[in-house]
């Protein structure tokens, strides 16, 4: 297909759900209802850390209005020492996050719930549920958590044949570290800590269950994927999954952290005993309290460099929360921080801790923020030792095709040279200062995922195109793909409809997340338009009684080619339609597969801040942003991915932070005190889209969803200090803690 | 505990319902007159997803109680595209790609509608700081703000 002639790849076409969106038509999971529904609500544990020796429901069962009570005791028992994978997930530890067994492991952690006609009685019931404990001393961060005396969260999890809260490692080598650093004329080691912060999705968690007394179970819920809700509820609930269908509501933001349940198979199991279909939606609170966020971090990173500017050796350790259960994303940390650099001799080191905080779930780039952070504000350092400008020192040493990545693979076709010369030929790249502003850079890497995709490409009876695909749509994909299908068919955009299916309706789809779902389902997609553009020469070929292979499919219809060309009258994809039935049946095809080739995505940031010195309030007031997109099929909501994700590490870099109490409660479960960014916060956030496509894929597309967060909360700290003179290492830089600083 | 009667005019249109004295505006549209356009996402008031207008003035629907109502004016994102036809924000919404997953749209679009009612041509900063009590947690507000400078610009057209 040549590019320049593309009608709608490329485009900023109006988004299928949009209008939906806009006049409040859209149904999110929280908006649906049921005759005879009634309400779920959760007993929540108050202590960060004790064993379960009872709990009686009696009473909650016997108050009017209540309908089921569950616990652990009506989940399927997952034994602790048998690991049950699920993608990254391991079901034992997502069973005892849904419902405590043994042990509530943090101040909010789920014990039991009740299902009754009004949400108010079901909160009174909650509170007549008795359960003794046994309280034990807890670790809320990394330094109590690896103490020699620090209380053991899990007595099996073992680390150098201990009891420990250290769950596991993930190490990557690359050459010989320590010649490396013989051979540097300067090295510069320094050590960071990040806060842990929440995802901030808007919407709460929500679901509404019906299960029918042979088990038969539908589910509509706000997931970033309906066949995970399905599997992971069929393991916890020991429903086959055949008979949960899991409907996927309109998803109000996820941004990694509804890539797990926590109320669907409660509700279920709720649904199950009473006979009734069981609503339940989160408090922003109990969102707060019991979900997400992502890891809070400790870190240590050297660098040695000549001084031509060429890195010799790099050395990164990060220590970072998994919350009450194992599974903090080290890979991201250790695996993308070093990622667009080429260097001889290094070697990265992720912990994963656990500690008595709610169990983290994946956000925007899982783990990647947190390495890139350490790794850019020290690369900063050693470029203004060197006297380098710190894009030059970048493109000095960055990753090109054929580089070999310290996380292993060796690089294909990549973008992210080009992201550095399209910041240095940038206005903003030259743009002058004023007095306690400064101006900060920062690059950055995500893997991008490809996996399990279906999709069906239907032509309805009066011509035109339903598309049906297996992922929660997050950013726009629904309106990429409608672009995609109408480009491939040569049709009007409009004339297709982008549906999300639910379990039953479409083949198994892998989650949305990991920037993986435009990349996948454009190929299935692809080649399900592809099948019916075949199909629909077949017809042609019936109609007028030649060859299909002398049929070509332009502009949205058949033509006769080669010897035959201009004998017949074109027909349209409307004429074929309505032909349909004698000329062999409904006209439509699928295609499932496990996509492979995602490559990944890189970015470099320019950020400049202003300091108020007196309030300790460090202000964005210009970024620019260029990420290597491969091809953006709608570029406004490719824009959209940059800013949102840009938007969001600022919040990371400046305000947000989980705040723990003496009593190893969150102190700050709301959006008064977790101050995410709001608009008077920020300037406009301009975008490079930088594009150079992915060879693997057919329109040449690339993820963008993560990377755009990596880069922020360095490209921050190093503005910062270029406003004032002074280095953080600490995350947020909130304005106590830049007061702080300055008036030491 | 006795439910109160209320009488009130929701979209124009005369509405009665019974309430508890500690139900919000934002239960009863939700829970009881099955009016979910309007989100609810904190319930504290902190986030403007709830936004509605009561007598023309733009408040957290979480924050007055649905008692409060009685003899008010209400408009809600229900009542926002009038017989079919789009508002000029909400058209400017669709065509600046001012939303992602769309849970801040609705109060986001009826907080930006009180926004022009008092001022066709707001500058980038009155805009944001309007919208400071409206979270938008997908878009980074640049392309919201984009979106409202547009439909302000029309509407002057217009005028």
């Amino acid at each position: 297909m040549n590019e320049m002639d593309n009608k709608w790849i490329g485009k900023n076409t109006i988004r299928p759900d949009g209008a939906d969106k806009v006049t409040g038509r859209a149904e999110y999971a929280a908006d649906t209802i049921m005759p005879g529904m009634i309400w779920g609500k959760v007993l929540r544990s108050p202590h960060p850390h004790a064993t379960i020796k009872s709990i009686n429901t009696k009473k909650a069962e016997e108050l009017d209005g209540v309908f089921s009570v569950a616990t652990s005791a009506d989940c399927v028992d997952f034994p602790v020492d048998t690991p049950v994978i699920l993608g990254i997930q391991d079901i034992r530890w997502m069973a005892r996050n849904v419902l405590a067994k043994e042990k509530v492991l943090f101040h909010g952690h789920p014990i039991a719930a009740v299902a009754a006609r009004t949400e108010e009685i079901a909160e009174k019931a909650c509170e007549l549920i008795e359960v003794e404990y046994d309280i034990h001393p807890w670790a809320i961060e990394i330094d109590d958590a690896l103490k020699p005396d620090a209380p053991i969260l899990h007595d099996f999890i073992k680390f150098d044949g201990k009891p420990s809260n250290i769950a596991g490692t993930l190490e990557h080598k690359k050459g010989d570290i320590e010649e490396g650093f013989k051979e540097a004329d300067i090295i510069i080691e320094r050590e960071f800590e990040t806060a842990a912060v929440h995802q901030g999705y808007l919407e709460t968690h929500a679901c509404l269950v019906s299960v029918s007394p042979d088990d038969r179970t539908i589910i509509w819920s706000s997931s970033q994927g309906q066949f995970m809700v399905r599997a992971m509820t069929s393991f916890i609930t020991g429903i086959p999954q055949s008979s949960i269908r899991a409907i996927p509501a309109e998803i109000g933001g996820g941004f990694g952290g509804k890539t797990i349940v926590y109320l669907e198979p409660v509700a279920t199991i709720l649904s199950k005993k009473s006979g009734r279909p069981v609503k339940m939606v989160m408090t922003r609170e109990e969102v707060m309290r019991a979900s997400g966020p992502t890891s809070g971090s400790k870190s240590k990173v050297k660098i040695g460099a000549k001084n031509n500017g060429e890195i010799t050796a790099a050395q990164g350790t990060f220590y970072l929360q998994a919350g009450a259960f194992p599974g903090a994303p080290i890979r991201g940390a250790a695996g993308c921080c070093l990622a667009p650099y080429d260097i001889p001799n290094a070697h990265t080191l992720g912990y994963d801790v656990v500690s008595n905080r709610s169990k983290v779930a994946a956000y925007r780039a899982p783990g990647a923020p947190i390495g890139a952070y350490a790794v850019e504000c020290v690369l900063d350092e050693v470029a203004e030792a060197l006297k380098m400008c710190p894009l030059e020192f970048r493109l000095k040493n960055a990753a090109k095709e054929g580089t070999k990545a310290v996380h292993g693979p060796t690089y294909p076709v990549m973008g992210y040279v080009e992201t550095l010369e399209a910041c240095l030929s940038h206005p903003h790249y030259k743009a002058p200062l004023k007095k306690l502003q400064g101006r900060g850079y920062a690059s950055g890497f995500w893997f991008n995922a490809g996996g399990e995709s279906s999709a069906q490409v239907n032509i309805t009876e009066d011509g035109n195109v339903v598309v049906t695909t297996g992922h929660p749509d997050i950013g726009g994909s629904r309106a990429s793909i409608a672009n995609i299908t109408a480009e491939l068919l040569g049709i009007d955009v409009n004339r297709v409809s982008v549906l999300i299916g639910d379990t039953a309706t479409i083949g198994f789809s892998n989650l949305t997340g990991g920037s993986r779902v435009l990349f996948a389902s454009a190929l299935v997609v692809t080649e399900s338009t592809n099948q019916v553009i075949d199909i629909l020469k077949d017809r042609a070929s019936k109609i007028w009684n030649i060859e299909k292979e002398a049929i070509e499919w332009e502009n949205g219809e058949a033509r006769p080619a080669g010897d035959n060309a201009g004998k017949f009258k074109p027909l349209s994809l409307v004429e074929l339609a309505e032909q349909a039935t004698p000329t062999g049946g409904p006209i439509g095809a699928g295609h499932q597969v496990n996509t492979v080739g995602a490559e990944g995505g890189f970015a470099t940031h320019i950020c400049d801040v202003e300091v108020d010195i007196e309030l300790g309030i460090a202000r964005v007031i210009r970024y620019t942003a260029a990420q290597d997109v491969g091809k953006a099929i709608h570029p406004a909501y490719v824009e959209g991915q940059l800013q949102g994700g840009v938007v969001q590490g600022i919040g990371w870099a400046l305000n947000e932070e989980y705040i723990y109490n003496k009593e190893g409660k969150l102190d700050n479960p709301g959006f008064l005190d977790y101050r995410i960014p709001v608009c008077s916060d920020l300037p406009m956030i301009d975008t490079i889209l930088v594009e150079v496509p992915n060879p693997q894929h057919p329109q040449g597309v690339r993820g963008v969803g993560e990377v755009p967060i990596v880069p922020p909360l360095s490209a921050i700290a190093n503005a910062i200090y270029n406003a004032i003179g002074t280095r953080f290492y600490s995350l947020p830089m909130s304005p106590p803690k830049v007061l702080e600083k300055i008036s030491d | 505990m006795a439910k109160i009667q209320v009488k009130t005019k929701i979209n124009g249109e005369e509405t009665e319902f019974l309430c508890q004295p500690y139900d919000t505006v934002l239960d009863v549209l939700r829970r009881d007159l099955n009016m979910t356009g309007t989100k609810e996402v904190c319930s504290t008031g902190d986030c403007g997803a709830c936004s509605i207008t009561m007598d023309g003035r733009l408040v957290c629907s979480c924050l007055v109680l649905a008692a409060e109502t009685e003899d008010k004016n209400i408009e809600t994102i229900e009542g926002m595209a009038k017989n079919g036809n789009f508002n000029v924000l909400q058209k400017t919404f669709l065509e600046h790609a001012a939303l992602q997953c769309g849970i801040c749209t609705p109060g986001m679009l009826v907080a930006a509608k009180s926004l022009l009612e008092k001022n066709t041509n707001p500058t980038e900063t009155e805009i944001r700081y309007w919208l400071a009590g409206n979270l938008c947690r997908c878009t980074g507000y640049d392309k919201i703000v984009k979106a409202v400078q547009a439909a302000a610009e029309e509407i002057r057209e217009n005028a």
